[in-house]
């Protein structure tokens, strides 16, 4: 991996200038479970400028897969969505579900984290392209199969008019998510959401998939968003990084930054959870107690009862404050807040 | 899978048969807090008292024929009606239960138990695994009831030939589940630690083994019991079963269906209670499996 | 494929001997002679020797196994008894009424079953979903012969729409043959309508949750494509595993609705030929039977391969 690639390209705030790709303003989900209304996530918001990668970190049950479906337009049956989602200068949130359906591998492509799950197992990966392809851009039967075969080409499969006519089980696991980005990318989005497209594979074979994600993105300039809760892949593959805890955004900034100088005690915890690839001895200290229960979060900030900063100020929920590289939801950062 | 009735095909073995060792403690607490199973338990239980004591409910011999009141409509005097020959339909109900509930009893009983044995030693011995599997395959794809038809030809209908014809047809899908469930227990480290420490089979097999197959085999027995009853009623009901000289459910329609136009009575209400077994003891057999297996049972 | 193919033909060869072998043995080994139970009480021995003679009652009976293994082969199977002909003379036109009625209450049970299946499981847990499940518990508990007299007495006697009884050859116009078929295929398939409807919605449920459906709807495809393609090819296959099973039960069940219906198909053949003790019927229609459930299930197995391209490879 080539770490700092992107460094011109990703200046540490949102680029003004250019319209984002997409806007997340305030969005909230609740889930309606037995009659009982449960918030999951609350007041997420992020913006991802056109061939930006925004990375989505957090534990799992922290509520970033439910995000990532909330803005594919494909949340839980009994889930509630409210905020803005602007896609390329529209708020998609209130659009029907037939026009989200529409937006769907159109303009939003998605990448599963298991893609021997997420592709059929008794269509061949031809049947599943062209499907796509015919559907969403019109194409007639052979034009969609040649155009096929070149996003096979494309995303690195050889003999690509052979694999056309295979099953996903045939294929290595490698192959397979090499598959399911093609099918991601196949109608051009400007926007991708890569939901831990790498946990899946082979340490090996993590590097190949993320250095293509990585030319897909230059090359389409796609706006990203990757969901992954490996900090490591953060740094290097993404420009920024949204921080996730218990359904909020803790710290948001530049990934650089947030994974050099973390702002919120959590993201510390974090980083010091995870060996560096350094390999520098530091002692690894986890962070205390475990996640809460999804929807049972605590009152006040959600991190205190695990936080070794917590103070009596910490019953309070803290406010969003921007800070020099970012901007962090904290009562007491490890670096002060602009004021 | 079974050809006879394959509502029994249901039960699958329960793959990696969690918590097979362990006894389910609590499972009649669980029971009675199911409302399908309260109430396929109720019912079972108003079918069966209605049978034993049917000396007591309805007196008298069910068989005896009374021309002057054939084809009396139910009401008061008659409760179900009676039939062509003036028999009390409601005597024939309560009678004919006792017949049927008997041979679905007995031939539970003996396919469960042969299967048992069979299973148990298919899951423990390879060779004999691979016959007797070919053999439940070919028992389980053909129709039971066509069997049982021809052993009626050969050996003549009577209680005794039903019973053992319906037991034979009725082993395939119970020796399959009781095989799965031993070739996973065996595997167990226990089990295995026991073998490594030279326990008897014998010993195993009643110590670990037969627990472990027990619940999917109570549900099991609960299918087999509703096929079994389903499967002497059709074959009385064709004149192959138990004989014209008893009485069952199945018997008691054999003549009916002469005479539908003019006393469908005759037709309903045997039926009804055939049916009613039926889904109780499917409807038993269902909660069971709830219960005792909730992975199965999500499904569902 | 050709290898699947002919590992599976392997494995349906026990689904026609174990049936056939439980039949000769139970006629062979069973008490009394079945000579003399053939002729009845008026034959003389003569009579009876020579027919111990010609069905080969007289050899060991290995020897006796060996030449009826032949004569399955040679499909000589014998001449019978109350007609005075060759069995396999007598069989195709009882068979054919026997396959139609099957083949007609399968297809209705398949459409109904996958239709109530489909409809319930798109409706969860709400009313319609409980009262198609309830109806499918119902539904299974139905004695046939009993279902069948109520839809006789209900749809024949009553409402006249259909004849009691007898049975129309597809030969004497579709609409006469569809009315004597129509209320028999019914009663036989309503059962296995009710256990393919479980099936069918418990599949779907499965298929639903998994994460290849979560894609075509990712992908912008249209609901009725993810619930009609993407998702039906999946959830049908367990449905496509059971229609051999069902065709099984469909033929035993075939026994009662015959007589019901007075059809003249295999069913009441076999019903008959016990009343007149004619074995060598008996055992025609066990073998026809069990190659007809056998062609069936290597033809559901292809199917099953072509639903389930993974089976191939195993």
């Amino acid at each position: 991996m080539t770490p700092d690639k992107h460094t011109s390209a990703a200046s540490d705030a949102a680029p003004a200038t250019a319209r984002p790709t997409l806007e997340v303003d305030r969005l909230n989900l609740s889930l309606k479970i037995d009659r009982h209304v449960v918030p999951i996530v609350t007041d997420i918001s992020f913006s991802i400028a056109p061939g930006e990668a925004v990375a989505l970190v957090g534990e799992s049950g922290c509520g970033k897969s439910i995000t990532a479906s909330a803005i594919l337009g494909l949340p839980p049956e009994n889930a509630t969505v409210t905020g803005k989602i602007v896609l390329n200068g529209r708020d998609i949130a209130g659009f029907s579900k037939n026009e989200r359906r529409k937006l769907c591998g159109s303009e939003i492509g998605f990448i599963f984290q298991e893609p021997m799950t997420a592709l059929h197992p008794t269509l061949t990966i031809g049947h599943q392209l062209t499907d796509t392809l015919r559907n969403n851009l019109g194409l007639s039967k052979k034009a969609a199969m040649d155009r096929a075969a070149e996003l096979l080409d494309r995303v690195g499969i050889p003999r690509p008019r052979d694999i056309l006519k295979g099953y996903v089980h045939e294929l290595s696991g490698g192959m397979r998510q090499r598959v399911m980005i093609a099918l991601a990318i196949s109608c051009d989005p400007s926007l991708v959401i890569a939901d831990e497209p790498t946990t899946a594979l082979d340490v090996t074979i993590q590097a190949q998939v993320l250095d293509l994600l990585e030319d897909m993105r230059t090359e389409m300039n796609i706006a990203m968003l990757f969901i992954t809760h490996d900090l490591e892949v953060v740094a290097d593959f993404c420009e920024r990084a949204v921080i996730m805890y218990a359904g909020d955004v803790v710290e948001t900034g530049s990934s650089r930054a947030v994974v050099d100088q973390p702002v919120h005690p959590y993201t510390r915890g974090l980083l010091d959870a995870v060996p560096h690839k350094d390999g520098s001895t530091e002692k690894l200290t986890p962070i205390p107690g475990t996640v809460p229960q999804i929807g049972d979060w605590p009152k006040g900030c959600r991190f205190a009862p695990r936080c070794p900063r917590r103070s009596p100020q910490c019953e309070l929920r803290p406010e969003v404050e921007p800070t020099k590289r970012g901007q962090v939801r904290c009562w007491h950062p490890l670096e002060e807040t602009v004021q | 899978m079974t050809a006879l009735d394959n509502s029994a095909s249901e039960a699958l073995p329960s793959g990696d048969g969690s918590n097979p060792v362990t006894a389910n403690k609590n499972v009649w607490e669980r029971l009675i807090g199911n409302p399908t199973a309260v109430f396929s338990i109720t019912v079972l239980l108003l079918i069966t008292l209605s049978a034993v004591l049917a000396p007591i409910i309805a007196p008298g011999n069910p068989m005896r024929v009374n021309p002057v009141h054939r084809f009396t409509p139910p009401g008061a005097e008659y409760l179900f009606g009676t039939d062509n020959l003036g028999r009390d339909m409601f005597k024939m109900v309560m009678w004919g239960g006792r017949t049927s509930l008997m041979v679905g009893l007995i031939v539970t009983g003996i396919s469960m138990s042969i299967a048992i044995v069979l299973g148990s030693i298919s899951g423990f011995y390879r060779q004999v695994d691979v016959v007797l599997m070919r053999f439940v395959d070919g028992l389980m794809s053909f129709p039971g009831i066509v069997l049982a038809v021809a052993a009626a030809a050969i050996l003549g209908p009577s209680v005794s030939t039903v019973i053992v014809s319906l037991s034979v047809v009725l082993i395939a899908p119970s020796l399959r589940i009781v095989r799965g469930q031993v070739l996973v227990v065996r595997e167990l480290q226990m089990i295995e630690a026991a073998r490594s420490v030279g326990v008897p089979t014998l010993r195993l097999f009643t110590k670990y083994i037969l627990p472990a197959v027990m619940s999917p085999i109570l549900v099991q027995a609960s299918f087999i019991f509703s096929a079994a009853v389903l499967g002497e009623a059709g074959l009385s009901f064709i004149g192959v079963g138990i004989g014209p000289n008893e009485l069952s459910w199945g018997n008691a329609l054999t003549e009916a269906r002469n005479y539908i136009a003019k006393a469908p009575w005759i037709v309903f209400f045997p039926g009804l209670a055939l049916m009613f077994t039926i889904l109780a003891l499917n409807l038993l057999g269902d909660s069971l499996r709830d219960i005792l297996d909730p992975r199965l049972a999500r499904r569902r | 494929m050709l290898r699947y193919i002919g590992k599976r033909f392997l494995l349906i060869l026990p689904t026609i001997f174990v049936p056939l072998i439980l039949v000769f043995l139970l006629l062979r080994l069973s008490p009394g002679d079945p000579a003399g139970m053939m002729l009845g009480d008026q034959a003389t021995v003569d009579q009876i020797n020579a027919l111990r003679q010609e069905l080969g009652l007289d050899q060991p009976i290995w020897m006796q196994f060996l030449l009826w293994l032949k004569g399955i082969f040679t499909l000589n199977l014998g001449d019978s008894i109350f007609f005075r002909k060759p069995v396999i003379e007598i069989i195709p036109s009882y068979a054919s009424v026997t396959l139609l009625l099957t083949l007609v209450g399968l297809t209705l049970a398949i459409i109904f079953g996958v239709t109530f299946g489909l409809i319930a499981s798109m409706n969860r847990n709400n009313p319609v979903d409980r009262g198609v499940v309830g109806w499918a518990v119902l539904g299974i508990s139905l004695p046939e012969f009993w279902f069948a007299l109520l839809l006789v007495f209900v749809f024949s006697v009553t409402l006249r729409w259909f004849p009691v009884a007898g049975y129309n050859p597809p030969s004497a116009g579709m609409i006469a043959f569809a009315a004597t078929i129509f209320l028999p295929a019914l009663a036989l398939g309503i059962r296995q309508s009710a256990l393919m409807t479980r099936m069918m919605r418990s599949s779907m449920l499965d298929v639903l949750n998994e994460p290849y459906i979560t894609t075509a709807r990712a992908q912008g495809l249209p609901e009725k494509k993810v619930i009609g393609e993407y998702a039906m090819r999946t959830a049908s296959i367990p449905v496509v595993t059971v229609v051999g099973l069902s065709a099984s039960y469909m033929l035993g069940g075939a026994v009662t609705i015959e007589i019901i219906f007075a059809l003249p198909g295999l069913g009441r053949m076999l019903v008959e030929a016990v009343g007149r003790r004619d074995y060598p019927v008996v055992e025609g229609g066990v073998l026809t039977i069990a190659l007809v459930l056998a062609m069936l299930n290597l033809l559901i197995d292809i199917i099953y391969a072509y639903l389930d391209p993974r089976i191939r490879y195993q």
